[in-house]
Formats: structure tokens, sequence, C-alpha cells
């Protein structure tokens, strides 16, 4: 296979792969979401449907509608 | 440092905050970028009640964000304080902690709490206690010449 066709295949496939990463980004960040930071730097994130979100989520809708 | 004045700061840089209530000690609010008491008093309630659940969820919660689609809340613990704040949405969460946290631990903790929310000083009076945060040109100008 000629050099010049690696060099495209590649490229498309490289430009692919970082535009579904970035869809996939976005995509996440329009969840809604809770992130706990603890005093030791560790951090639990916990994404809407899961029970610890189901809890807080709601009082952050009360906060932010008020 | 007073709570309204640090609030007022904590406003000005970071334009992605929208209410802020910083808690003390005793559990009261300190001061707030809100005007009415009883908003202040949501605020604050809403704050503690995130904190105590994730407290339950996850003991030694340092910080926390709520993002929702419509905004996030942010609450930070420094020792007994709390301060609370609502943002647009998707803020930029680093940016946002880092401005909280500073805010928080520039208030004089011997300041005594009031349940009332940060008045507005007059302008003149806010720009002579506040810092120079930049050099003037010509101040900025002679110094790099010196160097």
């Amino acid at each position: 296979m000629p050099p010049r066709k690696v060099v495209t295949g590649f490229l498309l496939a490289a430009g692919s792969l970082a535009g579904s990463v970035l869809v996939r980004r976005r995509a996440a960040r329009k969840r809604e979401r809770v992130d706990l930071y603890a005093d030791d730097g560790s951090m639990h994130s916990f994404a809407e449907g899961t029970p610890e979100a189901d809890r807080l989520l709601p009082i952050a809708h009360d906060l932010l509608r008020a | 440092m007073d709570a309204a004045q640090a609030i007022d700061d904590l406003k000005e840089i970071s334009p992605q905050v929208r209410d802020v209530v910083v808690i003390g000690a005793d559990g009261a609010p300190a001061g707030s970028s809100l005007t009415q008491e009883s908003a202040v008093g949501r605020l604050a309630d809403g704050a503690k009640r995130l904190v105590e659940a994730a407290e339950a969820m996850r003991p030694g919660v340092a910080q926390l964000e709520a993002a929702t689609l419509g905004g996030s809340v942010f609450v930070v613990r420094d020792g007994d304080r709390v301060i609370a704040a609502t943002t647009s949405p998707e803020p930029t969460v680093g940016l946002v902690f880092y401005d909280l946290k500073t805010c928080l631990r520039s208030i004089d903790e011997s300041q005594p709490p009031a349940n009332q929310p940060a008045a507005k000083e007059p302008a003149a009076k806010e720009a002579a206690a506040k810092p120079a945060r930049r050099r003037p040109p010509a101040q900025k100008k002679a110094d790099d010449a010196a160097s």
C-alpha cells in the first residue's frame, strides 16, 4: 500500500477517534451529577439515577429554583 | 476582611457565581450576596441539608458540586464554616472551588456573624478599602525599566 494512503487512513482514524471522544465528553457533561470531594483528596461522582444523586439533586434543584 | 467585602470580591472575579451565602461556625448566615433575608435563609438551609446528606453518604466531605442542567450548587467547608454558591450551567469547576475557598478564608474569623445580608458599601469607601490588584501602567513601566 502506498505510504500516502497509509498516512491518510491513519489521520482519518485519529480524527474519528478524537471526534467521538469529544462528543462523548460533551454528552456526559449534559447529565446531572453530584461530585463529593473528601478531606483525603478522594472524589466520588454520582450520576443521575444513582441513589446518592437522587437524594442530593432535588435539594440542588430547590436551591437553583429559588 | 468582612464577609460583605469578601463576597463582593468573589462576585467581581467570578462571573459564573450567581448567589452566595457564608455560614458561620454557629450555623447562622454570616453574609450573602442576596438581599432578602428569606432567600438567604433558604440558600443557607439548603446548603446545610446538602452537606448533611453528603456526610451521611460519604463521611469527611470537604466540598461538593451538584451539577444540574439549570446550573450548579457548590458547597465548601473550612473548619466549622461553610460557603455555598449557585452558578450558571457548566461552570469552570476548579476555578469556582478555588474562588469559594479564597473567599471563605479571607473572611476574618473573629467577625461576629450577622444575620443580615451583606450590605453594599458606598463606592468610594469600597474603592478605598479594596487593595490594588494590579499596578498602574505608569508604575508598572517604571518597575519594568528598573528591573
